[in-house]
């Protein structure tokens, strides 16, 4: 009893990690000295910040991996050519095709490649030792992807049933009819125009933001247990590191699994944009 | 001891998506199980269940920072 006691005074010097620690100043500032639309407040950064140049080095590394896996086109693929015709029929047949279906999925493929492989590096960039930063743990990079999304729905089923028949479409669910109508058709709108962009963009952010934060809680908790304490509580350093190694594999798939499902709704809703009226 | 009440909220709102997201995959698995044919059909729904699920998860911690 007393050893718990006297670890969690102990404890008091750990200081846990938090949000702040994901709002990095900008690159060649310190927190200090970087310059802050001040009207905002003291931590909103003017500047290029690393999640900004993370998002451009995607958008290279997504163009350099693709190109250059079908750059030769051979009739027998090498390894690298296969990785990359393989990952795009993934998401063109496995997605694209199977969901929206074969009439109309082909005018959505190249978003929802490019869509696909700019989430997937994003994401991927909080496992790359030297910027072990994932892009879309700041929330404003994932709302404006899901506007984007948003946008991309709701316009092309704006464009195929005309807007009220589409608004029609979204918010009246079919077989209904009467009083339940009133109840029902703000519940609707509200569910597939207003929460579905905020769902989706919170979604990617949150699992991103919490992996990450779960792993700095991990790493700076095995050094503090390791280095700072004394010999009882001294072995659970270890213990954590081995929970960070762990929780990393976790984070390998819930990133993959985060770019797979950001598409799969994407493609949900451009095919329930597009479907004929009941 | 210090910190937010928010987040020991937020621990406890996650059991309802932790179980919803439990028996979804179980449904699953089972769906699979009987009928190893069907996983390609299956497995869309399944995401997309736990997709939904989870949202309410990712609501809660939205609130949790959000809410003062």
């Amino acid at each position: 009893m007393s050893i718990i006691a006297s670890a969690a005074i102990r404890a008091e010097g750990f200081t846990p990690p938090g949000p702040g620690d994901f709002n990095l100043p900008p690159v060649g500032y310190t927190q200090e000295t970087a310059p802050t639309f001040g009207f905002l407040g003291e931590t909103m950064y003017a500047g290029v910040t690393k999640p900004m140049l993370l998002l451009a080095l995607s958008v290279v590394l997504v163009f350099a991996f693709l190109y250059s896996s079908i750059r030769q086109r051979a009739m027998v693929p090498s390894r690298f050519q296969f990785i990359g015709e393989a990952s795009y029929s993934f998401v063109r047949n496995g997605l694209a095709r199977d969901i929206i279906g074969s009439h109309d999925f082909m005018r959505f493929v190249p978003y929802l490649v490019a869509l696909f492989f700019f989430i997937l590096f994003n994401n991927l960039f909080g496992m790359v030792p030297g910027i072990q930063f994932p892009t879309f743990s700041r929330v404003g990079i994932a709302y404006s992807l899901a506007i984007l999304s948003w946008l991309v729905y709701n316009g092309v089923g704006i464009k195929r049933h005309g807007f009220v028949n589409y608004v029609k479409l979204q918010t009246v669910p079919g077989g209904v009819s009467g009083a339940i109508l009133l109840l029902l058709i703000p519940l609707e709108f509200f569910s597939n125009i207003i929460v579905r962009p905020v769902t989706l963009a919170l979604r990617l952010f949150a699992n991103m933001f919490a992996g990450h934060m779960l792993l700095i809680l991990f790493a700076l908790g095995g050094e503090y247990l390791l280095f700072e304490t004394e010999l009882p509580t001294m072995l659970a350093g270890p213990l954590s590191w081995v929970m960070f190694l762990l929780v990393s594999t976790l984070e390998l798939l819930v990133m993959a699994l985060q770019a797979y499902v950001f598409v799969l709704l994407t493609a949900m809703y451009i095919s329930s944009a597009l479907v004929e009226e009941h | 001891m210090t910190g937010s009440l928010n987040m020991l909220g937020y621990g406890l709102a996650t059991v309802g998506p932790g179980l919803a997201i439990g028996l979804i995959f179980a449904a699953y698995i089972n769906g699979v199980a009987r009928q190893p044919e069907a996983q390609s059909r299956l497995q869309p729904i399944a995401i997309l269940g736990f997709a939904l699920a989870e949202a309410l998860a990712i609501i809660g911690i939205a609130l949790a920072f959000v809410v003062k």
